[in-house]
């Protein structure tokens, strides 16, 4: 592979060093190279959302994204959004109402809301809509997702009090 | 699967460096800055440049400054997320702000840049399919084949302009600065587009687009607004993009464009005439609206029934001149963008 890149990026906290094609997008070298298979590959076209990472906090389409532009970056994968064993109240909320049915938006779904409550730690209805509307469901309707990131900022909030959890910084 | 075909790559840190490269073989070469149009295209195979020269560690394309006289400096590769966050730009030039709010998703916004919407691929039904798709129709003018399938009498591909930024930088009367290894040239936003679907940039394939640069705008008012189908993902299929300035709510100067009605932004100068010296009144408002109306020629090309999308301009252009009179189109604005903008 003469046309290949070194690419060091950190995913999920650790950091990759890899020799990578420049044809090959994020999506493909996080499934393919580092197996990291919770991302889902969908339109490919940046038509649906099912392949959002968060990119240094921000959400993007890894299937748009060339993995050799990624050097340097943060990326979060929903494989990084859990703390050890226990699950992101964005996740415990969305299996708990309904808002991950055939689940396959949901890896997308739930990152993109974590960089919103990252920035936004009490956002409204309009906010959580605005923030989610790349993301396509063709399960739920959306309102099941739109309500359990609602919950999760409850359980977010709760546990700030509690001092369980850093307060979110904008 | 989709896959990106095999291309080499260059990741030039600088203006200097991304034009010498680009001077090297530029018919072979494709600029890549925030990636959403022009992969998308090279996975349906749309385009197939054999080197792709990526913008991203580019730095100096992505700041924003003053410019000289009150002007400001847009850098190409300033993300569509960048201009949605930057207060100022809410503030002062509303109409540029609500149109890179409403370009595709947050995620997409995250990645596009100004520039790329600047050169935007035109769109079409016949084109932006899979390779088996255009293949099964025989392909068509912009791409492998012969003939526009949107008017096949037509010597010219009617493919549709379908950015969002550049009707609004066409109203505010903006420049973009084109640089290549011979030198650089500040081209107005009007003539750098073509009313041609396949040829619709007056850019040459060895010039970066480095910068936009907006003029002192202190004083007008400007207002962008879009038709779609859903409230995010969707390209323009018909768009009206105003600037006016107003003295004493006398029109003084005035400049209505459209969008995604041809295969250029288009500016209106007998609307805009029209409004000089008038107080926008539902009559004038109306007279403007018309004059924009004819020269909207929306083909069959994308989503939605032609007709209906040009007797859509009428109500954008009124929607957008109603707002810079100040009336409340917060309503409308929600039930037609389904965003607050």
């Amino acid at each position: 592979m003469s046309n290949s890149f070194r690419l060091s990026l950190s995913v999920n906290g650790e950091p990759i060093d890899a020799l990578v094609d420049p044809a090959k997008t994020l999506l493909e070298v996080l499934r393919e190279d580092l197996q990291l298979t919770g991302t889902k590959h969908g339109c490919e076209l940046g038509e649906c959302g099912a392949c959002a990472v968060l990119v240094d906090g921000q959400p993007v389409l890894s299937c748009l994204a060339l993995a050799v532009e990624c050097g340097g970056r943060s990326v979060t994968t929903i494989e990084g959004i859990a703390a050890g064993d226990e699950l992101h109240p964005l996740q415990d909320a969305m299996a708990d109402l309904g808002g991950s049915q055939c689940g396959y938006c949901s890896p997308g779904i739930i990152v993109t809301a974590k960089a919103l409550l990252d920035r936004e730690p009490n956002p409204t209805r309009e906010q959580i809509k605005e923030a989610l509307s790349g993301n396509l469901c063709r399960c739920t309707g959306y309102l099941q997702i739109v309500e359990a990131v609602e919950s999760a900022v409850q359980k977010l909030q709760t546990k700030v009090a509690a001092g369980l959890q850093p307060r979110a910084t904008k | 699967m989709l896959r990106l075909p095999s291309f080499k790559y260059y990741a030039p840190a600088s203006v200097e460096e991304a034009v010498d490269i680009l001077g090297q073989s530029p018919e072979t070469m494709m600029i890549v800055a925030g990636g959403t149009d022009v992969l998308p295209n090279m996975k349906r195979g749309q385009w197939k440049p054999k080197t792709l020269v990526g913008l991203r560690g580019i730095r100096e394309l992505a700041v924003m400054m003053p410019g000289p006289g009150g002007s400001r400096i847009i850098g190409a590769g300033t993300t569509l997320s960048t201009l949605v966050g930057d207060e100022l730009l809410q503030k002062n030039v509303r109409g540029l702000w609500q149109a890179a709010a409403q370009v595709a998703t947050p995620h997409l916004r995250n990645m596009a840049t100004i520039g790329g919407n600047l050169c935007l691929d035109t769109r079409c039904t016949y084109y932006d399919q899979s390779e088996e798709w255009r293949k099964a129709i025989g392909y068509c003018m912009k791409k492998d084949g012969s003939t526009c399938w949107v008017a096949t009498s037509s010597k010219r591909c009617l493919a549709v302009s379908s950015t969002d930024t550049a009707p609004m930088l066409l109203a505010l009367g903006a420049k973009v600065t084109l640089v290549s290894a011979s030198g650089s040239r500040d081209v107005a936003v009007d003539d750098f587009y073509n009313n041609d679907g396949m040829s619709y940039l007056t850019k040459r394939a060895d010039e970066l687009l480095t910068s936009v640069s907006l003029p002192n705008l202190r004083g007008w008012t400007t207002s962008y607004w879009k038709l779609r189908r859903r409230g995010s993902f969707d390209f323009p299929v018909g768009a009206a993009a105003i600037a006016l300035k107003l003295d004493g709510g006398v029109v003084e100067h005035a400049r209505i464009a459209l969008g995604a009605v041809a295969s250029r932004p288009l500016l209106s100068e007998k609307a805009s005439a029209l409004l000089i010296g008038q107080k926008l009144t539902d009559e004038a408002i109306a007279a403007a609206a018309a004059a924009a109306y004819d020269i909207a020629k929306p083909m069959d090309n994308t989503d939605f029934e032609l007709v209906w999308r040009k007797k859509m301009v009428k109500s954008l252009v009124t929607s957008a001149l109603r707002e810079a009179r100040g009336d409340d189109m917060r309503a409308k604005r929600l039930s037609l963008a389904r965003q607050i903008l």
